[in-house]
């Protein structure tokens, strides 16, 4: 399958600061993708960026083939997009904050309820549907938000750090659902997470950003691979190439050459 | 059974190479604006709904209008300071308390999506193919329904002091629209100033300004002739006037002299603000 998502030196600028620094990836069809880093590494801006939220400084984007920024409507009708923060609306129910999506979403009443109880269903939240959103729990409030952004039957369904601040039933759970909806709904999926052992387990291919950079990708297995470490985690790869950047005060470029270097050696 | 409805789901979710091709279509004038009046349509619903789940706020907004009735009403009115023509002094402030309280509520209703921006709502809404435009009517049409709810406080709080209003139906219709529309015009005016500040303490330092100014330099509580020239001046400039005047002339009157300026005033000033707070509305999450 092709590319439905090409990032070609993607820049963002806030002043001075570059958040996202002309970036490179693309993701697979039908694939699991996951951009890693430390909280401040650009992992938001590059979403926010894809999802039409803000415009890029400099660079090009193509969602299905078509420019991003030239072509917004059309892009928002392919994204589902669950943001970081806990954003089902609590001053109504669990139904009701499904209900007005497949509303705005203009599916008839018999869609609708078809739909809701679908999507109630696979989240494992039909039992709390008429409760006010204010009484879930955090997992419940993350599922029910997966089911908000999933009502569309969109291509791509991206998550900005989904799993932040659930404990590790409700995390799995959110990952297992997702990763499901993805094998079975063909969709494509784009995920930012900081939990490196995370996105270990659930990511087919990732991308680990810091200072704004791409600093290494490939599939977990390639990049743990590369360290040449028994035993080697994702965290190892991050403390490893991020950790150098620092140290060294070089550019990733480098820091992948010498690490290249290394390689080659062992 | 659980397995059963996904597979349910999921003949549906696959997607054949046609319907991709319906979604990549570009969109048209007729995709907008039949998006725009739906989406007009949800937003003022899910602004309901709210209001139904927590009709509390509706009981103490009722409060301050109350209290002006009842304490400054009767205490000016024992006075008769204000030359208010051939009637008393209650009866003359009742649709201007109605007037500033649709103000009041609808002054700082923008802080709803600051909140919702913190939140993330405003994000999720703003990635969904729903014209923006849409949320700033639907919001604008939902602090009209609180509004609404309001004035029907005030005609009890009237009819309990035994104020003469004009009963007739075609007085309560044009009272209870221009409260929807004078609603509607401040909400979005709202919104404006918070998609422009953008954080909760700058607005509301901004929203406190702006209150006082906007009610006592109107024709709300006492006649513009009584006012220096300068400040009718600033007065007639005052959209809250125009909420007045027709409020006045729909229910103490029983006629509104200058009804086609006063709501072309208002429906141009709803216009106005619609559409600068559209255009803008996105950059409230840069």
């Amino acid at each position: 399958m092709g590319n439905i998502i090409e990032v070609e030196n993607l820049e963002k600028r806030f002043g001075k600061h570059a958040a996202v620094d002309h970036i490179n990836f693309s993701i697979e069809e039908g694939e699991s993708f996951g951009l890693l880093g430390p909280n401040g590494a650009g992992k938001t801006t590059t979403i926010r960026m894809l999802i039409t939220l803000i415009p890029p400084t400099s660079g090009v984007m193509r969602i299905a083939g078509l420019d991003v920024q030239r072509n917004k409507v059309i892009i928002r009708r392919l994204l589902g997009y669950v943001p970081q923060s806990l954003s089902a609306d609590s001053t109504l129910t669990g139904y009701e904050n499904l209900l007005m999506i497949a509303k705005l979403l203009g599916f008839s009443a018999k869609e609708r309820k078809q739909r809701i109880d679908e999507v109630l269903e696979i989240l494992n939240l039909t039992h709390a549907a008429h409760q006010m959103v204010q009484t879930y729990s955090g997992g419940m409030v993350r599922r029910l938000e997966i089911g908000q952004a999933i009502l569309s039957q969109p291509h791509i369904l991206i998550l900005d750090e989904p799993t932040v601040g659930l404990d590790p039933t409700a995390r799995r759970s959110v990952w297992e659902t997702v990763n499901l909806l993805r094998e079975e709904a063909q969709m494509t999926l784009l995920v930012t997470t900081h939990y490196m052992e995370e996105a270990d387990m659930y990511c087919q291919r990732v991308a680990i950003m810091d200072h704004g950079r791409i600093a290494a990708s490939g599939t977990p297995a390639e990049l743990k691979a590369s360290l040449s470490q028994p035993g080697a985690t994702l965290e190892d790869v991050f403390t490893t190439v991020t950790g150098n950047t620092l140290e060294s005060g070089g550019t990733y470029r480098e820091v992948r050459q010498l690490r290249k270097r290394a390689r080659r050696f062992n | 059974m659980k397995s059963d409805s996904f597979v349910n789901v999921l003949d549906v979710s696959i997607k054949p190479a046609e319907e991709l091709a319906l979604l990549l279509r570009p969109p048209t004038l007729g995709d907008w604006l039949l998006g725009y009046f739906h989406g007009v349509w949800v937003v003022t619903e899910i602004e309901i709904r709210k209001l139904r789940h927590d009709p509390f706020e509706l009981v103490t907004r009722a409060v301050q209008p109350a209290l002006w009735l009842v304490i400054f009403g009767e205490a000016l009115s024992r006075l008769r300071a204000i030359p208010t023509g051939n009637v008393n002094y209650l009866t003359f402030m009742t649709p201007g308390i109605l007037a500033q309280s649709l103000m009041f509520i609808s002054i700082f209703y923008g802080i709803s999506i600051i909140w919702e921006r913190d939140a993330g709502i405003l994000q999720k809404f703003l990635v969904m193919p729903v014209p923006r435009a849409s949320f700033i009517t639907g919001k604008g049409l939902g602090a009209g329904v609180r509004a609404l709810c309001q004035a029907v406080v005030i005609f009890v709080l009237a009819l309990l002091l035994g104020v003469h209003l004009n009963w007739s139906v075609g007085a309560i219709v044009g009272s209870l629209l221009t409260v929807l529309v004078g609603a509607s015009f401040f909400s979005i005016l709202s919104m404006l100033i918070a998609i422009t500040v953008k954080t909760r303490e700058r607005f509301m330092g901004i929203g406190q300004v702006l209150t006082m100014p906007l009610f006592f330099a109107s024709n709300a509580i006492y006649p513009l002739a009584i006012m220096p020239d300068w400040l009718q001046v600033v007065a007639r400039v005052n959209p809250l006037s125009y909420v007045v005047d027709l409020l006045r002339g729909y229910l103490v009157n029983g006629n509104v002299p200058n009804a086609p300026l006063a709501w072309a005033v208002l429906l141009i000033a709803v216009l106005i603000v619609q559409s600068i707070a559209s255009l803008t509305y996105q950059t409230i999450v840069l």
